[in-house]
């Protein structure tokens, strides 16, 4: 059984390097968390009261804009922070996509690099040897994985990433917004194997701010504000609140058509 | 949300003890990623991981070679005695000093793929393990050269001192004597490695302290030699070897690598050291493991 399940939890940040005396007048900008000066510790109270239960099949996108704690709640519905107050539980195997510059090693190959995220997804070495060749062919990277990931762009980095965790058949798939970096071409090719995934099993979670990303990878959405969720519905509902026009207004005929089929299977 | 709000489990023994059994499943990856680690050091360079052990053996010979002039000691006996503590030694330092640096160095992998803590423990202490094996080739060499002087039944490390049985089959006690370090290298790591990340003085505390200590243990001189200049006047000084907790660590491993008389008190010292710390290490993993995220 493949689920998230969070419950009133918040994330706090302790922030020890910042001087206390600079975060006295209590900021309350419209970017970024809280930040609140109650302890000795300045803390970035980064989500609060974050309610929600994501089970097998769904498809969430994530919106807000930047600091809403988009890519905390990730981390949080990864089970990288658990939560300072509230509780959450994470039932299923995580792979998680966040930000392309770290995680990953830049001074060795695409190839060890590939190896080192199977085996932190909790695949053997083994399964890694069978899967790389398949890898290799969804990336298009080629001769590419030979050379130190230093030498990659955003783009390829993204191929790398993406190719890994669709391959081992993650039950729980977190994207953050940096895979829009790759070519529409790709895209398409991995919007596929994407959907094609949480058909099969799981569940995925999606931050972006391209309308167009979000149709095509969720049916529906989570509205991030100062850390805390200010809207959960369907995709269309919430995006028309967010950007205050319906998403699907500028999408061709043959687009919405396909776009609808897998949203109406999925509910 | 059929169950209701459960209480959060952050902070439970069962946690912290789940992460300790993952971490030790997932032996693959910190395997692999010990490896890559000696591998990324000596990348490009010619030697590759060898320079482990020609830096040792070039520093083996150095302080051989000086104290034992110094000492007025025999080198055959001499030599030997202070290339395996060095050799040990080297392992501790290791453990002690990126030990502190374990959650810190890998803040990019913490904060972007979820895996037990105990997995960036075991890289640490797999990586001094693999060190310290290419370090041993030395100790290997060094007994070979030395032979005929570490195999004499009764010898004395220098003139005057304590006799030694000689290298015999009690060379094999080495081998649940480094287990038994690795053990303690565990919560070492883990404790250290949680208390840096909170309280970064900690590594440099380390730092400026490791050098003190290594002078201050009986590596590049002897129980012996103290003995030997005070006579039965020795008193306090004596304290000094035994009072550190190094001392027996060190003795522990030495003692059978080159035949010396092993007394029962190292054990029982490491034995204890053993317990309480992975105790407070266990403590401290129950109490903060899930803040190690927030705060690297």
């Amino acid at each position: 059984m493949i689920s998230i399940d969070v419950w009133n939890a918040s994330v706090d940040f302790p922030i020890f390097d910042a001087k206390t005396r600079s975060l006295k007048k209590r900021v309350l900008g419209k970017v970024g968390g809280k930040i609140g000066t109650d302890s000795k510790v300045p803390i970035i109270e980064a989500l609060h009261d974050i309610n929600v239960s994501i089970n097998s099949g769904d498809r969430i996108g994530l919106v807000g804009h930047n600091g809403a704690g988009k890519s905390t709640l990730l981390r949080l519905l990864s089970g990288i922070y658990e939560p300072t107050r509230g509780a959450a539980r994470v039932r299923g195997r995580v792979a998680p996509v966040f930000d392309l510059g770290v995680g990953m090693d830049q001074e060795i190959s695409g190839y060890e690099n590939i190896m080192v995220r199977g085996l932190y997804l909790g695949m053997t070495r083994k399964q890694m040897e069978k899967r790389v060749d398949d890898i290799a062919e969804f990336t298009e990277l080629g001769d590419y994985l030979a050379m130190p990931l230093r030498t990659y762009s955003t783009g390829m980095r993204v191929r790398l990433a993406l190719g890994v965790v669709t391959s081992i058949d993650p039950e729980i798939l977190l994207l953050d917004e940096g895979i829009g970096a790759v070519d529409a071409a790709f895209l398409n090719k991995a919007r596929d194997r994407l959907v094609d995934l949480v058909k099969r099993s799981g569940l995925l979670v999606f931050a972006s701010h391209q309308d167009d990303l979000l149709l095509e990878l969720c049916t529906s959405a989570i509205w991030m504000d100062e850390g805390r969720m200010k809207m959960q519905g369907s995709l269309r509902e919430v995006l028309t609140a967010y950007k205050g026009r319906d998403p699907y207004s500028n999408v061709s005929k043959e687009t919405l058509e396909r776009l609808e089929a897998p949203a109406l299977s999925g509910d | 949300m059929s169950s209701g709000p459960p209480a959060s489990d952050s902070r439970t023994l069962k946690r912290a003890l789940a992460d300790l059994s993952a971490g030790a499943r997932q032996r693959e990856l910190w395997g692999h990623l010990a490896w890559q680690d000696i591998k990324q050091r000596y990348r490009r360079s010619v030697l590759g991981p060898l320079w482990i052990t020609l830096s040792m053996g070039i520093t083996a010979l150095g302080l051989g070679l000086l104290y034992s002039q110094l000492f007025d000691a025999e080198i055959g006996t001499f030599l030997p005695y202070i290339t395996t503590g060095f050799i040990v030694w080297n392992f501790i330092l290791g453990c002690l000093t990126e030990g502190t640096d374990t959650f810190i160095s890998n803040e990019g992998l913490i904060k972007h793929l979820p895996a037990p803590l105990s997995v960036y423990v075991l890289r640490t202490v797999w990586r001094q393990s693999i060190m310290f094996a290419h370090n041993m080739i030395i100790y290997f060499i060094v007994i070979a050269i030395f032979w005929g002087s570490v195999t004499t039944p009764d010898y004395s490390i220098t003139e005057g001192g304590m006799p030694q049985p000689g290298l015999n089959w009690g060379v094999l006690l080495a081998i649940p004597a480094f287990a038994l370090i690795a053990v303690n290298a565990g919560w070492v790591v883990l404790l250290f490695g949680i208390a840096s990340t909170r309280f970064r003085d900690i590594p440099q505390v380390v730092t400026s302290l490791i050098n003190l200590l290594f002078f201050m243990t009986p590596i590049v001189w002897s129980t012996d030699i103290l003995r030997d200049k005070f006579g039965e006047s020795v008193g306090w000084r004596d304290l000094v070897a035994e009072l550190n907790p190094l001392y027996h660590f060190i003795q522990l491993l030495r003692a059978p690598l080159i035949g010396n008389e092993q007394s029962w008190h190292h054990w029982a010292i490491v034995g204890a050291f053993t317990v309480v710390g992975w105790l407070l290490a266990l403590l401290v993993l129950r109490n903060y493991r899930a803040r190690v995220s927030y705060w690297v």
